[in-house]
């Protein structure tokens, strides 16, 4: 059993109550719904848990147009009639012009797989509707065959979702549900430990510091998020910016450098901009 | 095993099904949790609650199970005891004695007496004039009357003028079923319809695919077009509860006529003016509100927006913060309204209250005034202008 628990890997700082939830799944080879604000490594858990339990990783990226049936399989049929026009000889078997979908690919593997299936919410509303059966049996049928595709192994399957769309109760109720929170500062530190091992203490300190206070401004319409801090750390190291840069005695009074990497939205930086003035005229 | 837990937890508003706590069963009995509590916290969390929102909900039953305290939920506004408040005398004033009675002075300073008289009085009062309680002539209580007085539990509206209400009343659910009368609705309705093609392209467009494979010299080329339907999208609030009762079975039928005619409608409920939260749900009410600022940002600003409700309500409740009757308003109803006037141009308020009435209520005035006039009665023909005006 040991070797079937996901426990994090090398660069993917895992919560207790995440790997939790995980390990749930993985037992009862369940669906995983993970949920949390943009930017706290949802797709990229699916990739490290694939890492951490060597297995092998598919995705399935979904979009306003994505049909359930795609997951499963597509039948080509205007590549068939095309061919029959063109006197083509696999023209007489219909299964050349089955196309195989993720969800296919992933009942199909030697060893039991991760499949992503990322950003569902993007989808119609019936979407996770249509999926229901597939999911919970981890078998379809398919028409034009007439042979049932019946899952080897369980697949571990991520759903992540950016809460766009309100999901069915029925589709709930087959899942486990994680929400990943915003980490706190002692997991951040974690985080950008594993990311960048040589960071100066001093620099991660004000650096951090610096972030969850940037957080805290009021009335930002894009608070930045974990990826965008390691982001904004990669170039505050590339351009060699001194901790003292960063130190507290005038981050109220100016922008931290190199802002563009936290704060992306036109707004937010204008709203920072007259937070600065009015701490600059308090100041004097 | 776990079900006093489970019958806590759907008693606590959470609604887990039957098979997730059978899930989490089978999951303890594959020692997925180890053995301590943290562990199946975790565990029983990522089981039975699917919304984040919840979360705390969850924690509150899981405190109150495994630590033995007995929570209250749902329940964050102070219970008055309802026996001190109980109807036993209902006294009727003469006018002469309601001339006699002043209002104690502005909306703050009524409030603020309030919180203070609540805190010295902790025995049931009656009759009288300083007290809390029932049939008296103090501003506060039931029964009662002062002008300006404060309903407390209460469970009729004796005047419809109360300040505040602090009694939970509860509303059944408009019933979108009833089919009496709406044809009559359903043909105004239809107005705003307008069909599109949107969405992915999953039908064969007969015309095009002969074109374009004759164009192809007899090979074939399949077009697809997306499925036509009505691209029309509404937000519909509605005012439930209060002066609203007298009107239901008119917003009832209006409600069952917009739910056949639209694709895309979406509904919420709010009581006499649109404040932080509104909710879909008129049982739950309470505990399932959803925030007015999210709505603004989860529908687009091609939603078109109506308002059905009488907007009889105090002054207050528009233009102060603090004047729901309901609950501590931070901002006021008007502030709310106008941000959603702001985000959907195309907006109009149905009143079910005849028309001829309007210029008598100054709270109409009021939400007409807001609603830059595009307030129309709630008929077949105030309907009619009504879509004309959001078309």
């Amino acid at each position: 059993m040991t070797e079937t628990r996901f426990t994090g890997t090398d660069r993917y700082v895992a919560t207790e109550d995440l790997m939790t939830a995980v390990n749930a799944a993985v037992t009862l080879g369940r669906p995983i719904l993970i949920k949390g604000e943009p930017g706290t490594g949802k797709t990229q858990l699916a990739e490290e848990i694939a890492r951490g339990l060597d297995r092998p990783l598919l995705q399935w990226h979904v979009k306003s147009t994505t049909k359930a049936q795609q997951g499963l399989y597509e039948h080509d049929a205007v590549a068939r009639l095309r061919d029959s026009q063109l006197g083509d000889e696999r023209v007489h078997d219909i299964a050349n012009y089955i196309v195989r979908g993720p969800l296919w690919e992933a009942f199909d593997q030697e060893v039991q797989p991760v499949l992503l299936i990322d950003e569902i919410d993007k989808a119609d509303i019936e979407f996770p509707n249509d999926l229901l059966r597939e999911l919970d049996r981890m078998e379809f049928y398919v028409y034009e065959t007439h042979e049932t595709v019946v899952a080897r192994h369980r697949p571990i399957i991520v759903i992540t979702s950016n809460n766009e769309k309100e999901l069915p109760d029925a589709f709930l109720r087959r899942c486990f549900f994680h929400y990943i929170r915003f980490p706190d500062h002692e997991t951040m530190r974690d985080i950008v430990d594993v990311h960048y091992p040589g960071l100066k203490k001093e620099l991660l300190e004000e650096a951090l510091k610096s972030f969850y206070d940037l957080r805290e401004v009021p009335g930002l319409k894009k608070k930045p998020s974990t990826s965008e801090l390691l982001d904004w750390l990669k170039l505050l190291l590339a351009e060699d910016v001194p901790p003292e840069a960063l130190s507290s005695d005038d981050r109220r009074k100016t922008l931290p450098p190199l802002h563009g990497a936290l704060l992306k939205n036109e707004q937010d930086v204008h709203l920072f901009e007259r937070l600065i003035f009015l701490n600059q005229r308090e100041g004097r | 095993m776990l079900i006093k837990f489970f019958s806590m937890l759907r008693e606590g508003g959470i609604k887990v099904s039957l098979t997730e706590f059978l899930t989490l069963l089978e999951l303890l009995k594959q020692r997925v949790a180890g053995y301590s509590v943290d562990q199946f916290y975790y565990l029983s969390r990522a089981c039975l609650v699917k919304d984040e929102a919840l979360y705390d909900r969850f924690d509150r039953v899981f405190a109150a199970h495994f630590k033995g305290i007995e929570a209250l939920f749902g329940d964050d506004v102070a219970e008055i005891p309802e026996d001190w408040l109980r109807k036993q005398l209902e006294r009727n004033l003469s006018d002469e004695e309601k001339a006699q009675i002043e209002a104690l002075g502005g909306w703050e300073k009524l409030m603020e007496t309030l919180r203070k008289r609540l805190e010295e009085q902790e025995k049931r009062h009656q009759g009288g004039s300083k007290w809390i309680g029932t049939a008296g002539t103090s501003p506060f209580g039931a029964y009662g009357y002062n002008p300006e007085g404060i309903r407390i539990g209460q469970e009729g509206s004796r005047n419809r003028r109360a300040v505040k209400v602090w009694d939970r009343r509860e509303f059944r659910n408009l019933d979108d079923s009833v089919e009496l009368g709406t044809r009559n609705l359903k043909v105004a309705l239809r107005r705003l319809r307008r069909f599109a093609r949107e969405g992915a392209a999953d039908e064969l467009d007969l015309h095009d695919t002969i074109e374009s494979t004759a164009r192809n010299a007899g090979l074939l080329d399949i077009k697809m077009v997306p499925e036509r339907h009505n691209a029309v999208k509404v937000l519909l609030f509605l005012d439930i509860g209060g002066s609203m009762d007298d009107h239901v079975r008119v917003c009832e039928e209006l409600f069952s006529a917009a739910r056949g005619e639209f694709k895309h409608l979406e509904y919420f409920y709010f009581h006499n003016c649109v404040y932080e939260g509104v909710w879909k749900d008129n049982r739950r009410r309470h505990s399932e509100r959803m925030a007015t600022m999210d709505l603004l940002h989860k529908y687009a600003a091609d939603y078109k927006l109506i308002f059905v409700g009488d907007a009889t309500m105090s002054p207050y409740e528009i233009h102060y913060p603090g004047g729901s009757v309901e609950h501590w308003n931070e901002e006021a109803g008007a502030t709310w309204m106008k941000r959603l006037l702001n985000t959907y141009p195309k907006a109009i308020w149905l009143n079910p209250e005849p028309q001829q009435r309007w210029d008598y209520t100054p709270s109409i005035r009021m939400i007409n005034e807001i609603m830059e006039e595009r307030m129309y009665p709630l008929t077949v023909s105030g309907l009619e202008q009504g879509m004309r005006a959001l078309g």
